[in-house]
């Protein structure tokens, strides 16, 4: 039994409208996709649904009393919560620099948690 | 109290800014200062830490602050000088010199005059306010712009409240929806006046339908409960009139209300030194080169139009930057400085709202001029025209136009004068963007 599904891409903000045809948990084809991403996207939603998660980290001594941080690769949408549950127990000490791991392995997961800004010590 | 001179003065330094300051070094601007009112340059980047910046530009994602760190290292890495706490507070032109007047100030130095061969205006934009919108009842605390709310939860780590309602589904307000929610707040509903979202579909699927907030189409706040906090607000539909129809009102218990209601482009300095606006978009009406009626004044960003992409933004900032360059070279304190009146007047219509650029001059007209412009309803299976005169410039096939989404156009020089045969003459002067049916 085929089915279609209808999606909207979430890689960029240009939002490509993609239709895939299921057959039963299999994807048989994907359309619509302005670009390869789009392909793997719609492939992985309608299997394994995954996203960036971002968030802010405490800090002091710093310019700022929160950093931004995110995950540097996607984690399981039903993982969100828990991610976000672990990374708001961290509190980091000035300087954070770009790129810095602030939590390895964040929930289990093989991503690593890291800050997407400065925060300077003041 | 001499004044300074500077050859190029740039006004914010956001991503338009930024671009447009590095393109203009590139292109040979020494003499180049950036003013920016903030602690920090990259502007309202700093605070919108989701993903998704700068798949165009450096082919991956990144967050805001990461893709604004990339400009903010190219304009140090070029040695371009900046001041930030500098707020530019009046902005006017010396008759006899041509000279723009920056007048600025920030703690340091009290208040100063830039003298500026060229300006190009970064300014970005501002979110619409309360007052903006005619909401009804008291003014109780607890009433945001979702902007403000991002700048407190991200920037300075607090939250605004826990029980939040959102009015209008701008991409801010849709961001703030998913960051309220995983900062541990409840987010009851998601009203948007319109029958189509403001923002983003790709805000829709992963802000509101990953955490199964609803989104109300043709719904509004009718009533805001409360006197010293919010302590609930009244959603209504609204009919095709955008009237809440009697009847249909539902209340929502809330500490909180955020306002995502559209932006609008910040030009009063703009406006002092007396630069054209736009009735449409709130921003100068340009030419090919991006300047202002003002001779050496450009601009760029969200001062100019408001856009969706930091990327578009970020690109047509460098063709400010480039062009400012180049008026600096050839036409700065020159008595013709001014330019010719333009070959091209670009028209809109059939739900095409406005475009930028307005107007081209052949001459200055790059071999690629992208024309970038916003729809004002929802069109599917349509068509988007181009025409030089009575001629057909381009038809393009369109499954899906929204307001939420900027459109444009590529037009080619060498197209134009074919279509022209050799040059513009009477019969095409107007090139028309329009929407038709299949």
């Amino acid at each position: 039994m085929s089915e279609v599904k209808e999606l909207t891409c979430i890689c960029c903000p240009i939002g490509c409208s993609i239709t895939v045809e299921m057959d039963g948990k299999e994807v048989k084809s994907v359309s619509g996709n302005n670009c390869p991403r789009g392909d793997a996207y719609a492939r992985k939603e309608l299997t394994a649904p995954s996203r960036i998660v971002t968030s802010t980290v405490k800090v002091t001594g710093g310019d700022r009393p929160v950093v931004s941080v995110k995950t540097a690769s996607d984690v399981p949408k039903e993982k969100i919560m828990d991610v976000i549950r672990e990374i708001s127990k961290v509190e980091l000490q000035a300087p954070v620099h770009i790129g810095d791991v602030v939590v390895s392995h964040v929930a289990g997961t093989d991503a690593d948690i890291v800050a997407t800004a400065e925060n300077e010590k003041v | 109290m001499s004044d300074r001179k500077c050859d190029l003065v740039i006004i914010g330094g956001g991503p338009a800014g930024l671009a447009a300051a590095s393109a203009a070094r590139e292109a040979g601007v020494k003499d180049i200062c950036i003013l920016e009112r903030d602690k920090k340059l990259g502007g309202i980047l700093n605070q919108c830490i989701h993903n998704g910046f700068g798949l165009h530009t450096f082919k991956e994602e990144l967050t805001g602050p990461e893709y604004a760190a990339r400009f903010i290292k190219k304009v140090k890495e070029q040695d371009i000088p900046y001041m930030l706490d500098t707020m530019v507070v009046d902005l006017s032109a010396d008759p006899a010199s041509g000279e723009k007047l920056v007048m600025a100030m920030n703690k340091e130095e009290g208040i100063f005059t830039l003298r500026a061969g060229a300006v190009i205006l970064a300014m970005g934009c501002r979110e619409r306010s309360r007052g903006a919108l005619n909401i009804p009842g008291y003014r109780p605390a607890g009433i945001y712009s979702a902007g403000t709310a991002q700048h407190y939860v991200n920037i300075e780590g607090r939250m605004p409240g826990k029980e939040v309602v959102i009015l209008g589904s701008g991409d801010i307000g849709l961001i703030m929806a998913r960051r309220m929610t995983l900062e541990g707040a409840k987010v009851k509903v998601v009203a948007e006046l319109m029958p189509y979202s403001g923002g983003l579909k790709r805000n829709i699927v992963q802000c509101l339908n990953d955490f199964d907030i609803p989104l109300k189409l043709s719904h509004t706040v009718v009533d805001i409960k409360g006197k010293e906090r919010v302590e609930g607000v009244t959603i209504a539909e609204v009919g095709p009139d955008r009237k809440p129809i009697p009847g249909t009102e539902e209340f929502y218990s809330c500490d909180t209300l955020l306002l995502s209601c559209g932006l609008l482009p910040e030009n009063e300095l703009s406006r002092q030194l007396g630069v054209d606006l736009s009735p449409v978009t709130g921003g100068p009406v340009v030419d090919e080169s991006l300047e202002t009626n003002i001779p050496g004044v450009f601009a760029c960003g969200n001062v100019l139009h408001v856009h969706d992409l930091v990327d578009y933004v970020s690109g047509e900032a460098a063709v400010a930057g480039e062009n400012a360059a180049t008026y600096l070279k050839e036409r700065a304190g020159k008595a013709e400085a001014a330019k010719k009146e333009a070959d091209i007047r670009i028209v809109t219509k059939n739900g095409v709202r406005y475009s930028v650029p307005s107007t081209i001059h052949m001459e200055q007209m790059a071999d690629k001029l992208t024309v970038r412009f916003r729809v004002g309803d929802v069109y599917k299976d349509k068509v988007l025209c181009v025409y030089l005169g009575e001629d057909q410039v381009s038809r393009t096939a369109k499954r899906v136009m929204a307001p939420g989404e900027m459109e444009q156009v590529i037009l080619l020089k060498s197209k134009l004068l074919e279509i022209a045969g050799g040059s513009i003459d009477e019969k095409h002067n107007t090139l028309t963007i329009t929407i038709e049916e299949k």
